[in-house]
């Protein structure tokens, strides 16, 4: 059974202009202790199905269609009431901005007992201290009796996101979101929150779904990748598939733009062109502009996906490719 | 903290030294000679003269100013040039009953004002929303006179709910809790507007703010989230807005407590400045601004207790 099964999820922004589309008929699943990472370049729609599963868009964005079961229970048909008492508890979310992301008013200690309270209201002030105290502790940052009293602005970025995660993981969450968590941290530090995030997973069994548009971060530590583009999900595969054996054209051009240090090439490969925003999607398949293997069959109908060996998919009418 | 304190304290006294200047020289400006208000209509020459000698106002500018200066801080404000009582005992007298309105014109109006922006900005585009912000736009255009005298009219006179002349009493009885009402909702009322527009808006911008957003992903209610993260945070622009808004309700507070015949400063100043009392204008605008100068010494204290960010710098 996956802890996490979302389908056919479509979230809208509602301008003006009408309804835009940013996540259109994504499905996605996820087994509890597992990484799933979703990748994407900006624009693709990515921290929207983060917050779509959340149910945290701010206005005009809303959730239009789809089912999002968390251990089979549909997120998406709760009252507004029940699924605040779902969030922080059984799904939490890391953001990606750690120095903007807590409150600079309120201490450290004050803001992780606060998401433990709003869940349990029969912990004494001193049974919540001693647990934001140890919480602290577990991601691993130094003298946290001390650091509990502390507010935001005297800790670093990096600090600042291990509080971050001490705060989503303060309930024992079964599923914790991460949107690019390490992107606006340098890269050792990066490297240092992925392994926490990795040491904690193996602890606590929770699954891990992790938004980022970095291909290293996948690497390090995904199981699952799905690959978006444009608000729809082109490819899903193990990470190991996915890294060995890409299909999706727009997959091959990410994977061909990652700096390599064993080749010789004059210039880093891109892909040409950017993510056409909502409004400007063409019929077809939305990579075909971009596409050099692109022809007219493309440009009929958004190819779904379709299963091209146990558990690698691919929205492309043109794959298996010879590699 | 206390280096903050003492930085700001020392910011303020050339300040007041300033206020004091600009005071003194408005005097020289008034085409009245405090001399002939002093001898009285139907004084000679010779007596204006000896009066202009006895009061120093023979002297160059420069010289006059000093010898105000020396008198000032040795707390000598002078004497009234209209009825000989010494300005320090006038103001005395009415500072207290000045203080009292300001208190109890703030004590309600801030709360209610702050309450309602909240209440505006959580429930913003409702009905609610629009009649709050209607009714704080009507707070900020109409001036306190009219309030007063709408008040007076029907809340005193035609229906005679309440006292509308002067001090009943101390604030602590019902007769001065009574005496105190009107004047005190006409000052409080003007305030009300200005408060709850910024708070609304204050409270809407943190609201769109990145931690707003951490604080609902953990779970807490919406009620928790407007009042714990997003008041809490607005408080800081909101304090200091107050803090020079204050400036403006001196102003109401002059204009109160001349309609009220309230016995405190503002009418004191009106009476001095309608009589040419010179010495007496110039100590009711060293106490107004100086007042001003402490609300907003208060203010930049009370930034440091709100927002952290300012204590460890």
């Amino acid at each position: 059974m996956s802890l996490l099964q979302v389908e056919n999820l479509r979230t809208v922004f509602d301008t003006r202009q009408g309804a835009v589309v940013a996540v259109d008929g994504v499905d996605l699943s996820l087994a509890a202790g597992r990484t799933l990472a979703v990748v994407g370049e900006s624009g693709c729609g990515k921290s929207a199905l983060a917050l779509s599963l959340m149910r945290l868009l701010a206005h005009p964005g809303r959730v239009a269609g789809g089912r999002v079961l968390l251990e089979d229970e549909d997120l998406l048909a709760l009252s507004p009431a029940k699924m605040r008492a779902r969030r922080g508890s059984r799904v939490a979310m890391v953001f990606q901005e750690p120095m903007t992301s807590l409150n600079p008013v309120h201490t450290v200690g004050a803001q992780i007992m606060e998401a433990m309270r709003a869940h349990d209201r029969s912990l004494s002030k001193s049974d919540l201290r001693d647990a934001a105290i140890s919480a602290l502790a577990r991601v691993r940052i130094p003298s946290p009796e001390r650091r509990f009293d502390d507010h935001p602005h005297r800790l670093s970025g990096g600090m600042r996101q291990r509080v971050m995660i001490a705060m989503a993981l303060a309930c024992q969450p079964r599923l914790l979101i991460a949107d690019e968590p390490t992107t606006a941290l340098d890269v050792t530090v990066q490297a240092q929150i992925l392994d926490l995030l990795r040491d904690i997973q193996a602890e606590t069994g929770m699954g891990l779904l992790l938004i980022t548009h970095d291909l290293g971060v996948v690497a390090e530590t995904a199981d699952e990748v799905a690959v978006m583009y444009a608000g729809r999900v082109v490819e899903r595969a193990s990470a190991t598939d996915l890294f060995a054996d890409p299909q999706h054209p727009y997959t091959i051009g990410l994977l061909g733009s990652i700096p390599r240090m064993d080749l010789e090439t004059p210039r880093l490969p891109t892909i040409e062109g950017s993510v056409p925003p909502p409004f400007a999607w063409p019929p077809g398949c939305r990579f075909a502009p971009r596409c050099a293997f692109a022809d007219a069959a493309c440009e009929v109908a958004p190819p779904p996906l379709a299963m091209l060996a146990p558990g690698h998919e691919v929205a492309c009418i043109y794959a298996p490719v010879d590699a | 903290m206390l280096r903050h304190a003492a930085e700001r304290i020392a910011l303020a006294l050339p300040v007041l030294l300033g206020v004091v200047l600009v005071g003194f020289l408005l005097m020289q400006v008034v085409p009245t000679d405090p001399a002939i208000v002093r001898a009285g209509p139907n004084a000679t020459i010779d007596i204006v003269e000896a009066i202009r000698r006895d009061l120093g106002l023979d002297q160059p500018l420069h010289v006059q100013f000093g010898l105000y200066m020396w008198r000032l801080v040795q707390g000598d404000l002078g004497v009234s040039i209209i009825n000989n009582v010494p300005v320090s005992q006038e103001l005395g007298a009415t500072i207290g009953p000045t203080l009292e309105l300001m208190f109890a014109a703030l004590i309600w109006s801030i709360p209610l004002g702050i309450g309602m922006g909240t209440l505006s900005a959580y429930l913003r585009g409702s009905w609610l929303d629009r009649l709050i912000m209607a009714i704080s736009v009507g707070g900020v255009s109409v001036p306190v006179f009219f309030v007063g005298l709408l008040l007076i009219w029907f809340v005193g006179f035609q229906w005679q709910w309440l006292p509308f002349t002067g001090r009943q009493g101390p604030l602590w009885t019902l007769q001065g809790l009574r005496g105190v009402a009107l004047p005190a909702i006409t000052l409080g009322g003007v305030f009300i507007g200005p408060v709850a527009r910024m708070t609304r808006t204050a409270v809407l911008e943190v609201l769109s703010a990145d931690h707003v957003r951490t604080a609902r992903a953990k779970g807490l209610t919406e009620t928790a989230v407007v009042l714990h993260h997003a008041l809490r945070n607005a408080l800081i622009p909101v304090v200091t807005l107050i803090g020079l808004q204050i400036g403006f309700l001196l102003g109401g507070a002059v204009v109160t407590e001349t309609v009220f015949s309230w016995p405190g400063v503002g009418r004191l100043a009106v009476g001095a400045i309608t009589s040419s009392d010179f010495p007496m204008a110039q100590g009711t605008i060293i106490v107004l601004s100086g007042g001003f100068i402490i609300v907003n010494l208060i203010v930049d204290l009370l930034y440091g207790v709100l927002d952290p960010r300012v204590r460890g710098a």
